[in-house]
């Protein structure tokens, strides 16, 4: 049967970084330059290359469409996975138009492109008891849970342990110890199950550690990484936020004090008060919080880089103390959005991996947008803009 | 030397399955693949499972389904062993932490599949196979006292006693490059189809029918190998499958002239008839000129008549998929696709509870015929297969385990001849053709010849060039020369092993002069019941290859459905 083509090939150079671990020499660059259509992926042209060039180009591989998880690198210093970037694209983002391959990061390295999951991302995963805890008793036939609650979890399912977002991890870099975010989207997948028995249980437990869900840093990067829309920051705020807000789990962390002591100094201020942000984080959120001995210490640690932030300009010292004033009516304007979403009756998650409203027919996307706007305020992110917010989620806590 | 009451080899669905069945038994267990088990194909399955779990259905009605589906050719005991089971299998599966789509009444909800009488497959949005997977391994971490796990462990051979009974494997940790000899008391063969025969395929690229040749090498027969499932619907350029759940969910096929075709075929499944007759009636239109996409080669699956809503919530990975790999949004336009290779309904023969003729020796999943499948299979029955058999065999092969002492074997003679044959590959000077291209020979011819439409001269030329391959395979040549992960040289076995799967399949499509379920003989077109109701068994000759393949036949078994003309 003769193959289709839609656009003629075209040449493609691929410089590989490799590693032989048995050579005792240092990784090197190959370069490699085939042909294939534009709209080919990475993965392929690394196979081609390996078929006719070096059959020891050394690669996880298996399903090429993006499902088995095995072909986890990095394109042009961004990880991916190769069966999932077009080879335009990944020309494009190239320097001088060859494209960079590289092996994942916060991974050591076995060979060439071949890191050792085990060592870090396996581990990790096992960190979070990752099986169902279910419910005692168990049912005859199924148990009864909401559609919305499983179309939820099955956003983290969906993660096929590529360890993309791992080998970009911010917080990770800095402190290995770090879940991590492939293995707290993982968590989620459990503390959303209604079907799971431990939801508290399992939520102190990353709470309090110092290496969980309050060692993430809001940076992104794995949200952008992750070829399956699963967000793990957008899980791992999940995990806080029902830690936070129907747990009550106040932890050794000091990540629900901070989490208040932001919201509640914006609320106050309208923008964040830097003065009042550490005694706060540290001694409970009121005004009296910096004369409490977790907070005194925490701001006699901090005065080298405040003291810094102030020579260099970052700082204003009269606003960080005083604090910021804004026009009185923009702060009641910040106020009346804290109010709306308050009130509210159930918390609404922005989940965007089921982009499953129409836009003709969104009876949840237009609530929710309905609902945000009837302020004259914004519509919340929804992302691109056939992914509207969707699923209520509060039937996933219950 | 390790020693286990129980070596799964292979970790896919079946073998992840046979490995909690057998460690609840008590047995030891041991589970080894050559890739992390996450990586097994199973995880590519899309579509869902079928269990008569609807309070209207009957595991009757999925019986018959399953027996009209395969042509009559499934033995029906074993049939009806697994669509008897199916429903309990499914709500463990539910216990375990599946998390299957529910209904407004928050039960597991039910999709419309391809030869079914009525909605009975259950899923997980178009990630079935991922999330049953996922979480079986989910269940493995949870038992890791109890079963031990060697991932990326390559299998090379299977040790047997002198009395002739499976007594283990040797294997090469692939990561260091160690052979090692696993002493078991059973073995269960888990690892899988043979698809990269094929190309282009939907498998893959370890679905290299390592299992099957072992076991086959090892004197286990095969059967049903002529029977090789065409799936409708894959992508034109890469051979990736849009899963039948589109069509479940209602997408219609389209030809150059916009006509749905299958009312000549299938006038009241249409586009839900089973996947042997919907990829006949494609391959028809193509041939007939009346294909679309360049070169004709193609057919339109619409997706757009399915809601909107529906598709982004049901089949959201095909939505991906076609964005990514074909540049088409599926919600708004059709996508070209055509029948591709997708998965074999033969294997190393077997019973009802996955035992070989040689004791000792399972076999499970799409390794293994049970068969259940028979001429052809029903979508989504695979998964039921790796669970239903999978289990099944866990449970016999620590039971077995239970009655006997770890046999004593002496397996270095064995693992300095593995050891040897790869230090040999690997020595091989750069003469003859490289690994790479024999395997594109090979799929390419298997594709020409051993599809949808076979006849005889076409299966005759196949069977030359395959004897011709099988001699470059064995003098082929490698640039990897070192020990730590050396694809190269497991690719070069690998070969081997798809070179004996495609000889075996195309000495039984010569052999089976008649037209049943996937197996299309232009030449003899029609069913012939009188003659053909049987399997045909391959047995690898005394001499081993030399002795070559050799056929034999097995009676159907037949329990409450008499054979009669297949309609959809």
């Amino acid at each position: 049967m003769a193959e289709v083509h839609d656009r003629p090939p075209e040449q493609f150079t691929l410089k590989l970084r490799r590693y032989d671990p048995e050579s005792g020499g240092a990784p090197y660059w190959d370069e490699h330059t085939i042909e294939l259509e534009p709209h080919r992926s990475v993965l392929e042209a690394i196979l081609q290359a390996r078929d006719r060039f070096d059959g020891s180009i050394g690669i996880r591989c298996s399903c090429r469409q993006a499902i088995c998880g095995s072909c986890g690198i990095r394109v042009n210093g961004e990880p991916a996975l190769a069966c999932h970037t077009h080879l335009d694209a990944a020309k494009l983002s190239a320097e001088n138009g060859v494209i960079e391959i590289e092996p994942m990061g916060n991974m050591p390295v076995i060979k060439d492109l071949i890191v050792d999951m085990d060592a870090v991302h396996w581990k990790k995963i096992q960190r979070v008891t990752p099986w169902l805890l279910a419910k005692q008793p168990v049912p005859e036939r199924e148990y009864l849970v909401s559609k919305e609650a499983m179309v939820d979890v099955t956003q983290t399912m969906a993660c096929i342990q590529c360890g993309a977002c791992v080998s970009d991890c911010l917080a990770m870099e800095v402190d290995p110890g770090f879940i991590g975010p492939a293995a707290l989207a993982k968590a989620y997948r459990f503390v959303g199950d209604p079907r799971d028995d431990e939801q508290f249980e399992r939520l102190n437990d990353l709470a309090q550690d110092p290496q969980g869900i309050f060692d993430c840093t809001h940076c992104f990067k794995c949200v952008q990484a992750c070829p399956k829309d699963v967000n793990p920051m957008g899980q791992i705020m999940r995990l806080r936020r029902i830690a936070i807000g129907d747990h009550h789990i106040v932890d050794q962390n000091n990540g629900e004090r901070h989490e208040a002591a932001v919201t509640g100094l914006i609320r106050n201020y309208g923008l964040l008060h830097e003065a009042e942000m550490i005694p706060r984080s540290y001694g409970g959120n009121s005004w009296f919080a910096k004369f409490t001995p977790a907070a005194g210490k925490e701001l006699l640690s901090s005065l080298p880089v405040i003291i810094k932030g102030v020579l260099r300009g970052k700082m204003n010292p009269k606003i960080a103390i005083f604090g910021h004033k804004i026009p009185s009516a923009d702060l009641k304007a910040v106020q009346a959005i804290y109010d709306k979403i308050e009130s509210r009756p159930e918390r609404y998650e922005l989940n965007l991996y089921i982009a499953g409203e129409d836009e003709e027919t969104a009876p949840v996307a237009a609530a929710v947008a309905a609902g945000t706007s009837a302020d004259g305020g914004e519509t919340p992110d929804a992302g691109e803009t056939p992914n509207a917010p969707t699923s209520p989620e509060g039937s996933a806590n219950q | 030397m390790p020693a286990h009451d129980v070596l799964i080899i292979g970790a896919g669905l079946a073998g992840q399955r046979a490995a909690l069945a057998a460690a609840e038994k008590g047995a030891s267990v041991a589970i080894m693949s050559k890739v992390h088990p996450v990586r097994s194909h199973s995880v590519a399955a899309a579509g869902g499972i079928n269990a008569a779990i609807s309070v209207d259905d009957d595991w009757h009605s999925h019986a018959y389904d399953t027996v009209k589906g395969s042509d009559f050719l499934g033995d029906q005991d074993a049939i009806e062993v697994m669509c008897s089971e199916a429903p309990a299998e499914v709500m463990d599966l539910e216990h375990m932490g599946v998390t299957f789509h529910r209904n407004d009444k928050g039960e597991m909800d039910l999709r419309a599949f391809g030869g079914a009488s009525m909605k009975r497959t259950a899923y997980v949005a178009d990630i079935t196979g991922q999330a049953l997977l996922h979480v079986l391994y989910e269940q493995l971490l949870k038992h890791h006292e109890t079963v031990a796990r060697y991932e990326e462990w390559f299998t090379t051979s299977l040790l047997r006693d002198d009395a002739g009974n499976c007594c283990g494997a040797i294997a090469r940790d692939v990561r260091s490059g160690q052979m090692e000899a696993f002493t078991a008391k059973n073995v269960i063969l888990a690892c899988g189809g043979a698809g990269q025969a094929y190309k282009p395929t939907t498998n893959g690229l370890i679905v290299t029918g390592d299992g099957i040749a072992m076991a086959y090498r090892a004197g286990a027969p095969l059967m049903d190998m002529e029977m090789v499932q065409y799936h409708p619907t894959c992508l034109v350029e890469t051979g990736i499958l849009i899963t039948e759940g589109a069509r479940g969910e209602g997408a219609h096929l389209l030809n150059a002239n916009g006509e749905r075709f299958m009312e000549k075929s299938a006038p009241n499944k249409m586009e839900l008839a089973s996947r042997d007759v919907v990829s006949r009636a494609e391959q028809i239109e193509i041939n007939e000129g009346r294909g679309v996409g360049p070169n004709g080669a193609g057919i339109y699956l619409d997706i757009t008549v399915v809601p909107r809503k529906r598709t982004l919530e049901a089949l959201r990975e095909i939505v991906n998929l076609g964005k990514d790999f074909a540049g088409v949004d599926i919600t708004r336009e059709p996508i070209t696709i055509r029948p591709g290779q997708h998965y074999i309904m033969g294997g190393v023969k077997t019973d009802v509870d996955g035992r070989t003729p040689i004791d000792g020796l399972y076999a499970a999943g799409e390794v293994a015929c049970v068969s259940v499948h028979g001429g052809n299979r029903l979508g989504a029955n695979s998964l039921l297969d790796t669970l239903i058999f999978g289990r099944r065999s866990g449970e016999h092969a620590a039971a077995r385990a239970a009655s006997m002492g770890m046999p004593s074997v002496d397996a270095n003679a064995q693992l300095l001849e593995d050891a040897a044959r790869i230090d040999s590959i690997i020595a091989r000077p750069r003469e003859g053709r490289r690994v790479s291209e024999i395997k594109n020979e090979l799929g390419e011819t298997m594709n020409r010849s051993a599809a949808v439409f076979r006849d005889e001269a076409g299966l005759q030329a196949a069977l030359e060039t395959i004897a011709r391959l099988r001699e470059e395979a064995d003098n082929a040549w490698i640039d990897d020369r070192g020990t730590v992960f050396n694809q190269d040289v497991l690719g070069a076995i690998e070969l081997g092993y798809m070179v004996d799967c495609a000889e075996t399949t195309v000495v039984a499509a010569l052999e089976r002069k008649e037209s049943r379920g996937a197996q299309f003989r232009t030449d003899f077109p029609e069913r012939n019941d009188g003659e053909w109701l049987k399997h045909i068994d391959i047995t690898l000759g005394g001499d081993g290859a030399a002795g070559g393949p050799q056929v034999s036949y097995s009676p159907v078994t037949i329990t409450q459905w008499e054979p009669e003309e297949r309609k959809y």
